[in-house]
């Protein structure tokens, strides 16, 4: 990690934000009153013991849930109050998913699954090959492209998976323990694809971690437990 | 492209499951057209019917039979054409199990009313000349190898005794429904036989076919006839030929409803299947269509990869089912003989069967289609494939 860097205007703006979840009849509180701002570019690190909220936050902010109050801005658009469908062409548009488990459509190569969210835009075929050889050769699968998900290692996949998350350049790329299933080695590498695309490309990153390791990669920390945000000012551990 | 991609390759990953539905889908829809052939074969008679032909017999049953002397009443009435006696003869060729349609009739009326029967003139002519001619359909003449000449025995029941037959012309069929598994013979000879061994039968006709001037006057002339015999001694009932068929079908109608139902039942158990199958595919796959809506593909589009995955496999199994139910239809045809005289698998059976095909692939994708759609992402992602 790099010293403390002050970032242009926030591109994810949260107010007061609060999240429950019915269990049984009962109504749980997972976030309460969050107030946030992440800004273009940055690379935060969402950390915190399991049920603190993390990936409730991360999936509000990456338009797959919704907040029960508070605001939620995300390049100025405010997404706490769209429609699902509005949401997602939002998402198409806007967001990079990383996924734990890679989540790759096993039916399709690396080339096939890469372009999925392309096909949500009005690129013609060709465009959209460029694109897709493009951001596979960035993660360093060029050679891989024919190659079916089980036909890859796990960090592999994940590359896959990152290829897929940037192909659309999204405003923001939001990353779900994107190494929690991955050795050693492999999640170094893919920390430090995802640090480049950060660094290189200025593509702001909000991950949701348990690793220390991975977590002293992300510019910003932010710790939540039962629900809050205990350090909200973005001090580095 | 990629949509039926998609469908295509989801369709094909579980290859045995595929393979195994796709089968049932096979059977269930061959056993359903060879139900409903069955089922159009046996309404084939009255299918076949003309509606300038009318049917003459007693009112009391058709087993009672009517003076030979009517006839010439019954040709008395205005508005009819011509009327040829027929006696249903019920001859055994062979043994019993060798069953196949027997009539004594009129010759030069009879087949001047069945147009659709198509015979050789000489043979014709040659069958008119002899007294114990027959003629013979020709789906008959290759069930039993007859050929012009041949000699065909037939063991009397309703007339008792031994009979001898000569094969003398063989008719085609003018039309896809006629019958050409019957045997035909002279009214005469029988009459004049039965003259010499049981002459109280003798001048005894079973039927009356009519043929009437104006088809639009058919009730009329039914009526003419029947009021000239009312109170006399063998009142008639007279009906045109297709509801005189149907009168037959009626007899036996609970076995043709309990084969329609059948059919169906085939069709709804592999419903069921299909539906098991989809919901088993789309639990399996809810974090994958969770992935697509968080990428930003709609829930329509996720609904849709289910309802053509489905629809394809119904379709593939529909259609080597329908592909399927032609030669099979025609060997279940052969072995039945004579028993069906027109089994043929018709437009409207494939139509039903294609019916069928996407009611299954589209009910059966209903539910899986509408949990994926609606499935929160969040819930979605957390499922174990």
């Amino acid at each position: 990690m790099t010293g403390p860097q002050t970032f242009p205007a926030p591109i994810v703006e949260i107010r007061n934000l609060s999240k429950s979840y019915r269990r049984g009849g009962q109504i749980v509180p997972v976030l309460s009153d969050i107030t946030l701002n992440i800004a273009a570019g940055d690379f935060v690190a969402l950390m915190g013991p399991s049920g603190s909220g993390k990936s409730t936050l991360l999936n509000l902010i990456a338009g797959i849930d919704k907040p029960d109050g508070g605001t939620l801005r995300v390049a100025g658009i405010d997404i706490a109050h769209m429609s699902e469908a509005e949401l997602a062409d939002w998402r198409a548009e806007n967001v990079g998913f990383i996924f734990q488990f890679y989540n790759l459509m096993p039916v399709l190569t690396a080339f096939e699954n890469v372009e999925l969210p392309l096909l949500l835009t009005q690129l013609t075929a060709s465009e959209r090959k460029r694109h897709v050889e493009t951001a596979l050769e960035m993660v360093g699968l060029a050679d891989r492209m024919a190659h079916y998900p089980s036909e890859l290692s796990g960090g592999q996949q994940q590359r896959v998976a990152i290829a897929r998350a940037i192909i659309t350049d999204p405003t923001i790329l939001v990353a779900d323990e994107p190494t929690g299933d991955l050795d050693r080695v492999s999640a170094e590498d893919i920390l430090t694809l995802v640090d480049r695309f950060n660094g290189e490309l200025g593509k702001t990153v909000i991950m949701v971690t348990h690793d220390p390791n991975a977590a002293r990669r992300a510019r910003t920390l932010k710790h939540l437990d039962k629900g809050v945000l205990i350090d909200a000012e973005g001090v580095r551990p | 492209m990629h949509f039926f991609k998609l469908i295509l390759r989801n369709a094909l990953r579980h290859k045995l499951r595929t393979s195994l539905t796709v089968l049932g889908l096979v059977v269930a829809f061959l056993s359903f057209g060879l139900l409903q052939t069955i089922v159009g074969a046996w309404y084939a008679g009255a299918e076949g019917a003309a509606p300038n032909r009318l049917i003459t017999r007693n009112a009391v049953s058709l087993v009672v039979t009517l003076p030979l002397h009517y006839r010439e009443k019954i040709r008395g009435v205005e508005g009819v054409k011509g009327v040829a006696a027929a006696n249903w003869f019920a001859g055994v060729y062979q043994e019993p199990k060798n069953f196949f349609p027997q009539f004594a009739v009129d010759p030069v009326p009879y087949f001047s009313m069945f147009p659709e029967y198509r015979f050789d003139a000489d043979e014709f002519r040659a069958f008119l000349r002899d007294r114990k001619g027959a003629i013979v359909g020709r789906k008959l003449a290759q069930t039993y190898g007859f050929k012009v000449g041949d000699v065909v025995p037939l063991r009397g029941t309703i007339f008792p005794g031994n009979w001898e037959f000569v094969v003398r012309a063989i008719y085609d069929p003018g039309e896809a429904k006629t019958d050409t598994s019957q045997f035909f013979f002279h009214w005469e000879y029988l009459n004049e036989t039965m003259r010499k061994r049981a002459p109280q039968r003798a001048n005894q006709v079973g039927i009356f076919i009519v043929d009437v001037v104006d088809v639009d006057r058919t009730a009329a002339v039914s009526e003419a006839i029947d009021k000239q015999f009312k109170n006399s001694i063998a009142e008639t009932l007279t009906e045109t030929e297709q509801a005189f068929q149907i009168g037959f079908v009626k007899q036996t109608e609970a076995i043709v409803i309990a084969i329609r139902i059948v059919s169906f039942v085939v069709i709804f158990i592999i419903l069921a299947v299909m539906a098991n199958t989809m919901a088993m595919t789309a639990r399996e796959r809810m974090s994958e269509y969770a992935t697509l809506k968080a990428i930003g593909f709609s829930p329509s589009f996720v609904a849709r990869l289910i309802f053509g995955e489905s629809l394809a496999i119904a379709g593939v199994g529909c259609a080597i089912g329908i592909g399927l139910t032609f030669p099979v239809g025609d060997w279940f045809a052969k072995k039945m003989g004579t028993l069906f005289p027109v089994f043929e698998v018709s437009t409207e059976t494939v139509a039903l069967q294609l019916a069928c095909a996407l009611a299954v692939g589209g009910i059966a994708a209903v539910l899986p289609a509408v949990r994926a759609a609606r499935v929160r992402i969040i819930e979605g992602l957390r499922a174990i494939g």
